[in-house]
């Protein structure tokens, strides 16, 4: 999506391309956020920094949507000239691209509920405790970093609004995030505060393809430029991010004293290898969300599928409604009502959370295949049990199931290899289950190319058993 | 055993059967108008007529399997009243009175013929596994499928599935015994022998009413013959004298099909 972006226009602009900027506006004020006076526009601090930039290059800005986690991936492939979203300088990052100079220095700040203020100053207090964070930032390495030492369990969110109303709802004990970001939250949520202390202080950067050295060299003089004529402070004042620190490090950084981070030592197979645990782990998640989530929709979806042939009128509307409903509508919906919607009446677990809604859709759709298969048993079958005798309870429980289920069987193995898969939904309520872990540890190493082909045989290997077995059994029953 | 002059030639014997004054419609058109019928024990009867006249209604309604608007039913002092179908609970005396045949695909496919035989002694009457299979045993040899009986229902011919039904039906030894269409599935070779084994049965005192359009078969084997048509009976009496000499065009009809 390319939204059309605040800026004269001169002659000499109109000649040269675009100057292309990628950014996530549901990231929001001060980085990037929709103008509300004019929703087709964009505003926030890196706005005004790839407009700077624009200017100082002779073209025009303008504005290309991505989700956050993708600027980076995005940006190498070309699909604009520079990230600016808030992204942050990570040793890993600046192996694989190329990198501006910071432009903005922040500090890794902890909140806590205000009755833990004295409680939880440190991460240390929070040993063995749930912290909350986003996804895919320095924020969550430090947190999986600290994660052996002090017991403690990174949860990870996919956007900076859930982990603060999570902590004031008691989910969570801690959240570390950007100072900008907390204190925005502070100011629109409340509920919590922030310890003065910082954990640790990063930097946001401009990130582009790593063949697109020279353009990151010109960005890095207008950015230095702009340091110094005061422009970017007054860009940072406007939007009420500027302080002290904010000075200090403008100071190092005109001084030229800011260089590139040196690299770490580079990440070979064997670090790659690293993840193949984690990988492991995450897949156990899945697994063990679709069984749950699978036995949940088959005792459901008996119960309605029972409803729907045996119950009176009012009953068969009301499940009627229920299975149409969910069957109308997303999944992700649903796991989002359950989760965020209903916290202020239940507060469920986010692994809880994810069963039920995966295991309450899906027994929507087992329950149609239930009725279909409880239909399809011939009525003189029914009706010669009958005349023998047989009450209803003992006609469905001898008769009509035991080969209703047979019929099912086929189907059910389809949508158990179906829910195996849409088990990836989940991580939108910070499950981190397979395809979670296989993201992070694509935009760790900047690569989907093993990543992917480990998850997709792991994904196989869990599906093809399953499908072989129904197959079999399946010509079992066929035989007798 | 109330004692039931039916003015049939079966004579003295006991009713096993009385319907008096049917009637029946599907939606708002009649099915059965009127329709008086006795079965005595030790008697088959066949109740003839072309498809629709109302035969598979009579016996559906004999076997409380479907409502009916007017008359009443009365099988060895269990009476039936016009109006629903009671809920299964208020006729567990009609079921084990009545046994039903059914056309087709009426075997538990998931069970084996044993299982099939076993299964409402077992569930609804509360015998013991040995009791009934016992029982289902004796009853499989005499209908000459005893050798089938592990075998499931796809696994068998049309005719020892239909006799693998008569031995289920038979299996609570009903005093009446209704079959739709028994023949419609046979070749002439087994027709022969079912016939034999009906006049078995009811040799043993059972009334067998037997929904056909099968002349020959009822010509045979039946003792009376009732013929159907429109919902109303328009021929009763001696298979022989009504098969020799019909009366009635439907039942002309029915011998020149």
């Amino acid at each position: 999506m390319v939204l059309g972006v605040a800026g004269r226009t001169s002659a000499a602009q109109r000649s040269a391309p675009p100057f292309r900027w990628g950014g996530d506006a549901e990231g929001g004020a001060p980085f990037v956020e929709a103008d509300p006076a004019d929703p087709s526009r964009v505003r926030g601090f890196d706005v005004e920094i790839a407009e700077m930039i624009a200017r100082g290059l002779g073209r025009e800005a303008q504005f290309v949507q991505v989700a956050w986690a993708s600027i980076s991936q995005s940006a190498e492939r070309g699909d604009f000239d520079i990230g600016l979203s808030g992204i942050e300088d990570r040793p890993e990052l600046r192996e694989r691209q190329s990198l501006t100079i910071p432009y903005f220095e922040f500090r890794e700040v902890l909140a806590v509920r205000p009755a833990d203020r004295d409680r939880f100053r440190t991460l240390a207090d929070l040993a063995g405790r749930r912290v909350a964070t986003l996804g895919s930032t320095t924020a969550y390495d430090i947190l999986l970093g600290e994660q052996p030492r002090l017991k403690l369990t990174p949860v990870s969110y996919d956007d900076d609004v859930h982990p603060y109303t999570d902590l004031i709802a008691g989910r969570v004990d801690g959240v570390l995030l950007d100072h900008i970001i907390a204190e925005r939250r502070l100011r629109t949520l409340g509920g919590f505060v922030i310890q003065p202390e910082p954990v640790a202080t990063g930097h946001y950067v401009g990130v582009l393809a790593k063949s697109n050295g020279a353009l990151r060299d010109s960005v890095n003089a207008i950015l230095r430029d702009r340091m110094r004529d005061g422009s970017l402070e007054r860009a940072f004042r406007k939007w009420q991010v500027w302080d002290d620190g904010q000075a200090n490090y403008f100071a190092r950084a005109v001084a030229d004293t800011v260089v590139a981070a040196a690299p770490d030592s580079p990440r070979g197979a064997t670090s790659a290898m690293s993840y193949l645990p984690s990988l492991v782990r995450a897949a156990g998640i899945t697994i063990g969300i679709s069984f749950l989530s699978m036995a949940l929709a088959v005792v459901f979806g008996i119960v309605i599928a029972a409803g729907r042939v045996y119950g009176s009128p009012i009953v068969r509307g009301a499940l009627a409604v229920y299975v149409e409903v969910v069957r109308g509508t997303p999944v992700l919906l649903q796991l989002f009502v359950i989760y965020y919607g209903l916290s202020g009446v239940v507060r469920l677990p986010a692994f809880l959370a994810a069963v039920i809604g995966l295991g309450l859709n899906y027994a929507a759709y087992e329950s149609e295949i239930y009725r279909a298969a409880l239909e399809a048993i011939p009525r003189a079958q029914l009706e010669a049990a009958r005349t023998l005798g047989l009450s209803e309870g003992q006609i469905l429980r001898l008769v009509r199931v035991p080969q209703a289920l047979r019929l099912a069987l086929a189907p059910m193995t389809n949508d158990f290899v179906a829910l195996l898969k849409d088990s990836s939904l989940v991580s939108v309520i910070t499950v981190v289950e397979l395809t979670k872990q296989t993201a992070i540890y694509a935009t760790n190493i900047g690569s989907w190319v093993v990543p992917g082909i480990l998850c997709a045989l792991i994904y196989l290997s869990l599906s093809l058993p399953l499908s072989r077995f129904a197959r079999r059994l399946e010509r079992r029953w066929s035989l007798t | 055993m109330e004692s039931h002059v039916s003015g049939s030639p079966a004579g003295q014997a006991a009713s096993a059967l009385t319907v008096r004054g049917l009637y029946a419609t599907r939606g708002t058109i009649p099915v059965l108008r009127g329709v008086d019928l006795d079965l005595a024990t030790g008697e088959i009867c066949a109740l003839m007529g072309v498809s629709g006249a109302g035969k598979s209604t009579v016996l559906r309604a004999i076997a409380a399997l479907q409502r009916f608007d007017d008359g009443s039913i009365d099988v060895d002092g269990f009476t039936l009243q016009p109006g629903a179908v009671p809920p299964e609970s208020r006729l567990k005396a009609l079921r084990r009175k009545v046994g039903f045949v059914f056309q087709a695909h009426s075997l538990f496919e998931h069970l084996t013929v044993m299982d099939n035989v076993t299964l409402a002694p077992i569930h609804a009457q509360g015998w013991t596994r040995e009791r009934a299979r016992d029982v289902a045993r004796g009853l499989l040899e005499t209908l000459g499928v005893v050798a089938r009986a592990e075998a499931y229902p796809r696994q068998l011919s049309g005719g020892e599935a239909q006799r693998v039904a008569i031995a289920r039906a038979l299996a609570l030894d009903p005093h009446v015994l209704l079959m739709d269409e028994p023949t419609s599935a046979l070749d002439p070779a087994r027709r022969g022998a079912l016939g034999d084994t009906l006049l078995a049965l009811a040799k043993q005192g059972r009334g067998l009413l037997i929904a056909t359009h099968d002349v020959d078969f009822a010509q045979d084997h039946a003792d009376r013959v009732a013929v159907l048509a429109d919902g109303v009976l328009v021929e009763h009496g001696r298979a022989r004298d009504v098969l020799a000499n019909p009366t009635h065009p439907a039942t002309r009809a029915l011998l020149e099909a």
